[in-house]
């Protein structure tokens, strides 16, 4: 993954290293005298997914999640095993006939899940090991009203969205520094939230991730619409003057846009960036999508497109006395 | 037995599978075929019997070719010797298990039913096409995030999924049918796909009848092939054909489920049905039917001095057309013989191309010994 966003961002900024922890820092440096202030744009390339936990009678995999997985979204489910190499399966329920009587009927628990891939046990053997990751093999699919669909959205859409901003800002002349940084393991523990930021320091840190679109199934106040506009998120790990400057621009350019408000974390990188070092002002933008961490994720190009387009212009727009800006109204 | 020489020299002209055979099943199988709309089947099918697949040229596969008032089709190849030929049906159907849609309920989402045997657990997370455009849908879950503690205990009912084929909507509408979306794939020993429940019967009936033209070891019977609808539904194309084409005794060719995988406590599995691997499933007893057993013994026999694997299905539960094929008219002897598939019915099911192969073998040979000195043993 790592690679396939190097390649997008290559011709788009002028440095391009990967962090210790094996982020992936883009620098696209600004106009400003030295030294310049920094904006560091974080979306987090990895997925949730399935790792082997064991080779059973048949050559048939057992496996457990990685990152948040809801057992019921897998049975039948296409996936690609990384063995020695990369072999195609997919996700089985065995019969009821083969399971716990009281699990009839019932949802099949992940541990009684196995991964087939067609092959022989000796040949599954040979090639595939314990700790091997799987990942979720659903093909992307355009659908109606300018929608995608497919597995890993989250946050590949958001990548997508920081790549649509550096290109955007080949063409506007910018004053700071913007680092976009495609972070690790955000599903497990935020570490690539918490180490960039630290390599890097900037002087904002915005976070860009996905959110729950209004579907089947989901339509409570933790919902946005989808393909209406990206969501600015409001809560604990937004600073004020940062939303209000995001929702100023996002009026003044006419795009429309949903606030979300969490109460507690927003459950992205800026949870993490936050709290790096001293502190470090963030912003939460999302992207809403529907049916989050099954195959079938569904996302609107436009809302990507208005996120980039958000993105650019809030950079071009920051001129070095903004820091100035960043204060508390009572300090 | 096992391992005696072809008494005859039939088997050399037994079907193989090789590239143009995966390619057709695979056609076969990508296509959407729901019962009650197996019409993109029915084309394929067609096809291969008038012009081998669009050949210019190509003779047709068969003497008669029709297709009948339930959009079924048969292929009637005469027997090229002797007066009073055996009269033989060989019989697949090419409905597919599926979905259909029930009312559009505005933003691209649309409300569906169940068309056959699906268990509602394997539906949550998978792509569609629908209608006769294979206009792309997903079928989404929840978000994890959104559960309520507990909810993930029981099953996500099949009234609150919808199928979503993105807020542009339009071109959809009530009435049209759905399959999954899963593309066909070769893998190792393996075949991965959907529908081989029962694509594989209707490749294996086109290139039976390629290799009855290719040899004479077949000529003594009156050949009468029916590729039959909505079986997965109550095997009703399957009763209408044995009707029209009158025949003596009926072969059913299938797929039935292998439930091979090991039994979660580690204990020995003896509720498998049948095995991957271990040869086409000859039925004796299922929910529909009984296996004629003077059928079921020839099988046997052809297998054993031919040296083909095979496996008796193990009795229990399920049915083919030959449940419906057995009480046409004043009765015809009928056997089904199966290839074993894990996980029919859901997106994505997994045969081996051996027992594929060997399904063939045996059915082709115990064609070509057959007469009706078959009938001179023990009903039962």
């Amino acid at each position: 993954m790592r690679e396939a966003i190097a390649e997008a961002w290559k011709p788009l900024v002028d440095e391009l290293t990967v962090s210790r922890m094996g982020s992936l820092h883009g620098l696209k440096r600004g106009v400003a005298s030295e030294p310049r202030p920094k904006i560091l744009l974080a979306a987090h390339m990895d997925a949730i997914g399935l790792m082997v936990t064991g080779i059973s009678e048949g050559g048939l995999l057992r496996f457990y999640r990685v990152g948040g997985v809801d057992p019921r979204i897998l049975p039948g489910m296409p996936v690609t095993v990384y063995g020695k190499r990369e072999l195609p399966g997919i996700i089985v329920q065995p019969p009821d006939s083969l399971l716990p009587a009281a699990a009839k009927g019932k949802p099949v628990k992940m541990e009684y899940l196995l991964v087939d891939t067609g092959l022989e046990p000796e040949e599954v053997r040979a090639q595939v090991r314990v700790g091997d990751l799987i990942s979720f093999a659903t093909p992307p699919t355009d659908l109606s009203g300018d929608a995608l669909s497919g597995h890993s959205l989250d946050n590949r859409a958001s990548v997508a969205a920081v790549t649509a901003c550096l290109d955007e800002l080949q063409r506007v002349r910018h004053a700071w520094d913007v680092y976009a940084v495609a972070t690790v393991q955000e599903e497990e523990s935020l570490m690539g939230g918490f180490t960039s930021p630290y390599e890097i320091r900037p002087q904002i840190a915005v976070a860009v991730d996905v959110t729950h679109a209004k579907g089947p199934g989901a339509s409570d106040w933790r919902t946005v619409p989808l393909g209406k506009g990206f969501a600015l998120d409001w809560g604990p790990n937004t600073h004020p003057v940062l939303f209000e400057a995001f929702k100023e621009l996002a009026e003044r350019l006419d795009l429309p846009f949903s606030m979300e408000v969490y109460p507690s974390g927003s459950g992205t990188d800026a949870m993490g960036m936050q709290i790096v070092a001293e502190g470090i002002p963030t912003m939460v933008i999302s992207i809403p999508l529907r049916y989050m961490h099954t195959p079938v994720e569904l996302v609107s190009y436009k809302d990507i497109a208005r996120t980039g387009h958000l993105l650019a212009q809030f950079i071009a727009g920051l001129e070095p006395v903004f820091l100035d800006k960043l204060t508390y109204e009572n300090e | 037995m096992t391992n005696s020489q072809p008494t005859t020299n039939a088997n050399r002209h037994a079907p193989v599978i090789g590239v143009e055979q995966i390619a057709l099943l695979e056609k076969l199988c990508n296509a959407s075929g729901v019962s009650g709309d197996e019409r993109e089947v029915r084309t394929i099918v067609l096809e291969q019997l008038r012009s081998a697949g669009g050949q210019a040229q190509a003779q047709p596969l068969a003497d008669e070719i029709k297709v009948d008032p339930l959009g079924s089709v048969y292929a009637i190849r005469h027997a090229r010797k002797g007066d009073n030929p055996l009269r033989v049906m060989v019989d697949a159907h090419m409905d597919e298990v599926g979905f259909l849609i029930v009312s559009d309920e505005d933003g691209g989402l649309y409300r569906f039913t169940r068309v056959g045997g699906i268990d509602e657990r394997v539906l949550p997370g998978k792509m569609l096409l629908v209608g006769k455009d294979h206009i792309p849908g997903v079928i989404g879950a929840k978000a994890i995030h959104l559960t309520e503690p507990g909810e993930m205990d029981n099953k996500i009912p099949l009234d609150a999924l919808r199928i979503d084929i993105g807020p542009g909507g339009g071109k959809v509408k009530a009435g049209d049918w759905a399959t999954y979306a899963t593309r066909f794939k070769a893998v190792g020993p393996s075949f991965i796909a959907k529908a081989l429940d029962n694509r594989l019967g209707c490749a294996s009936l086109i290139e039976l009848l390629r290799a009855v033209n290719a040899s004479a070891a077949l000529d003594h019977l009156e050949l009468l092939f029916a590729w039959s609808v909505q079986e997965e539904i109550g095997a009703r194309g399957a009763r209408v054909a044995a009707y029209a084409l009158d025949p003596e005794l009926a072969f059913a060719l299938d797929a039935t489920p292998a439930n091979d995988l090991p039994a979660h406590d580690g204990s020995e599995n003896m509720i498998y049905n049948t095995r991957l691997g271990f040869g086409p499933a000859i039925y004796i007893a299922d929910s529909s039917t009984l296996g004629d057993p003077r059928l079921a013994q020839h099988l046997i026999r052809t297998g054993d001095e031919l040296g083909i694997p095979y496996q008796i299905r193990q009795p229990g539960g399920g049915g083919t057309d030959a449940g419906s094929i057995h009480r046409v008219r004043a009765g015809i002897p009928s056997i089904s013989i199966s290839v074993p598939g894990r996980y029919l019915h859901t997106a994505a099911s997994v045969v081996r191309q051996a027992d594929w192969e060997h399904s063939l073998a045996l059915v082709w040979n115990a064609l070509a010994r057959l007469d009706r000195s078959v009938f001179s043993g023990e009903r039962g």
